[in-house]
């Protein structure tokens, strides 16, 4: 096709080699081999002369870190005994009165109610493998190498399976009915599930809200402020309370389900504010580029847009997300069990009453591993979609 | 010369608000053609060949490329931009795509084509541009030069009648700009419909069939370049002409 030849011509140079200092920005992860010697002698070998410099190096620094070694002293080793040392491991509440540590013995007594709630004892392996399928079915959706057709197959089925584990009534399970479900099953479905519908709802109210037609921009800024203007708490009180006062008679819509919506409606507002940064910080002659090659509106969000504005806001993203997670909690003010209101009830017990704070020290321990384990897939994520953009 | 004309303004007006953009441009240009329109900045002259493509909306007067009126009905816009390629200041390449899938994206979601017919039809404009080699790397990992040869590369995947090229050399390194003169000559060489924005006075000497000045939104004069250089018509031609050739 090339009509011209291009020997008759100026010499071209033909694709410079680029400069040394773009090598590093994309070429694969740097080695840990290739790394420069590490500045300022801090070297494995020579500790104290990294905390005299660090450290001790003037009078205000060695001041400070005498004050936080006496501050560790103080706070470490009373935990430290507290929480392990001195701690009673199993036996009854006798035994944990006598110990002067913390008292885990409640956590295995208890860990059946605090993880599943009122689901009926002898059927508590059905949420167990609920969960444990959820979990590992989201943990898979993580790995770049299951990001296939496939993935989507395996998460039907999966949804299928945990729903007729969770209700049975089919394959001689007996029917559970869901205002007995609660605890982690709860948690871990409620903030999912609203996570995952309320993202692909905060794409839309981002773009409406920029959109040029006057009445969509308008309900989608209504909503986002209105939403965000009040507390979840009384979000989830007007779906539970006040939504089926709406409703024709004999028409119910299921608690569970409406909590559900108060909590996806919720986080899709502030998820929309989250997108709609990174909305804006896509420079406007990308959209012209778009327009001038003669794409559609949709084809350019889906295609030029949205994946580069998402690869912005993965922070305030998943920021967001964590929130989520962790406000499944506020859904016991309508009356349903999570994590925390089962970990609650499990302190009413007279015999082991005293041993409340064991209990939410658990149960705070439950949601910080799956709020950690967000914020570092975030951070993997986020250099994965950096790799090769420099911006 | 109006017998085929492909674009044609007559008497285009624009506001940006209360600020008169264009003020009745009116210019004819023939399939084929290349014209190379300059003059200082804030003549409008960005302004006017963003409207051939409607990337601006002019609200007066008419514009009509190959036989299609430029109005607010979308599918005209749509029908008029498969037609015209763009090349722009800062590139604006894709960032988040490879420099191949930068040229294959419009061919396959606009036009409809098969991934592997675009791909070997993008690898041969690569091979034209010079930068075959650079196919599966990602716009930020290349040169300025080196991105606007992709740019013109990814407009020409589109096989359009019209190149529009707004200022491509403006955001260049010196070094660079050569590489970039050197395609859109080779492109001129080849018939294609050009009308380009710049400063390039050796370029549009070399290539241009028509020069066409602009100042305070208007059309100040038009003709070959041997008459706009050796014998220009207006006091402002001349004096924009001694400002950048002074240097």
């Amino acid at each position: 096709m090339s009509k011209h030849s291009s020997a008759d011509q100026a010499p071209i140079p033909t694709a410079p080699v680029p400069p040394a200092h773009w090598a590093a920005s994309y070429e694969e992860e740097p080695t840990q081999a290739s790394a420069p010697p590490q500045p300022n002698g801090m070297t494995a070998l020579k500790p104290f002369g990294w905390a005299k410099d660090n450290l001790f190096n003037t009078p205000l620094n060695t001041a400070l870190t005498v004050a936080c070694l006496f501050l560790l002293w103080l706070v470490v080793p009373p935990m430290a005994n507290w929480l392990l040392l001195n701690a009673s491991w199993s036996g009854s509440s006798e035994a944990c009165r006598e110990a002067a540590g913390a008292c885990w013995s409640v956590i295995v007594v208890k860990h059946r109610l605090i993880f599943f709630g009122t689901y009926p004892y002898d059927e508590q392996w059905r949420p167990f493998l609920a969960c444990a399928l959820f979990v590992a079915m989201l943990g898979a959706s993580g790995v770049r190498a299951f990001w296939r057709p496939w993935l989507a197959v395996a998460w039907t089925l999966t949804l299928v399976g945990m729903g007729v584990l969770m209700w049975g009534g089919v394959a001689g399970l007996t029917y559970v009915p869901n205002d007995r479900w609660g605890g982690l099953p709860i948690t871990l479905m409620l903030s999912v599930f609203s996570i995952a519908l309320a993202f692909p709802l905060s794409i839309l109210l981002a773009l409406g809200r920029q959109s040029s037609l006057p009445a969509i921009r308008t309900f989608c800024v209504g909503f986002i402020e209105a939403m965000r203007g009040v507390p979840l708490v009384s979000v989830l009180f007007m779906a539970s309370v006040m939504f089926p006062l709406f409703l024709p008679e004999g028409v119910t819509v299921d608690k569970l389900l409406r909590a559900l919506a108060g909590m996806t409606l919720f986080t899709a507002a502030y998820l929309a504010e989250a997108v709609r940064g990174g909305l804006q910080a896509i420079p406007k002659g990308q959209y012209e580029a778009a327009d001038a090659l003669g794409l559609s509106y949709w084809q350019k969000t889906m295609l030029i847009v949205l994946p580069q504005a998402l690869r912005i806001v993965i922070p305030p993203i998943v920021n967001q997300f964590i929130s989520a997670f962790k406000d499944t909690s506020l859904v016991t003010i309508v009356g349903l069990y999570d994590l925390l209101t089962a970990a609650t009830v499990a302190t009413t017990d007279p015999e082991w009453r005293p041993y409340f704070a064991e209990v939410y020290v658990f149960a705070g321990l439950m949601f910080w591993i799956f709020c950690f384990s967000m914020s570092r897939y975030s951070q993997w994520l986020e250099r994965l979609a950096n790799r090769y953009t420099r911006r | 010369m109006t017998a085929n004309a492909i674009i044609e303004l007559r008497k285009v007006g624009k506001w940006y608000n209360s600020y008169h953009a264009l003020r009745d441009v009116s210019i004819t240009i023939g399939k084929g053609e290349k014209v190379v329109v300059c003059g200082p900045s804030g003549s409008g002259k960005s302004t006017m060949i963003r409207c051939i493509n409607r990337l601006e909306a002019h609200q007066t007067g008419h514009i009509i490329v190959d036989g299609i009126e430029l109005t607010d009905d979308v599918k005209a816009v749509e029908k008029i931009r498969r037609k015209v390629g763009m090349v722009f200041q800062n590139f604006n390449l894709f960032p988040h795509l490879t420099v191949l899938q930068n040229l294959t994206l419009a061919p396959i979601w606009v036009r409809g084509m098969a991934k592997s017919e675009i791909e070997e039809i993008a690898m041969m404009y690569l091979k034209r541009v010079r930068i075959p080699d650079q196919a599966h790397k990602f716009p930020g990992q290349l040169s300025g030069g080196q991105q606007q040869r992709v740019a013109i590369a990814r407009a020409l995947c589109m096989r359009p009648e019209i190149m529009l090229f707004d200022e491509p050399t403006s955001a260049l390194d010196p070094e660079m700009v050569k590489e970039v003169l050197d395609v859109m000559t080779e492109l001129a060489g080849e018939g294609m419909t050009m009308v380009c924005v710049t400063h390039e006075m050796g370029f549009a000497r070399q290539v241009a069939d028509s020069i066409v000045f602009m100042a305070e939104g208007s059309i100040i004069e038009s003709g070959s370049p041997a008459e706009f250089f050796e014998n220009p018509k207006s006091e402002r031609t001349r004096q924009f002409l001694g400002q950048i050739l002074e240097h």
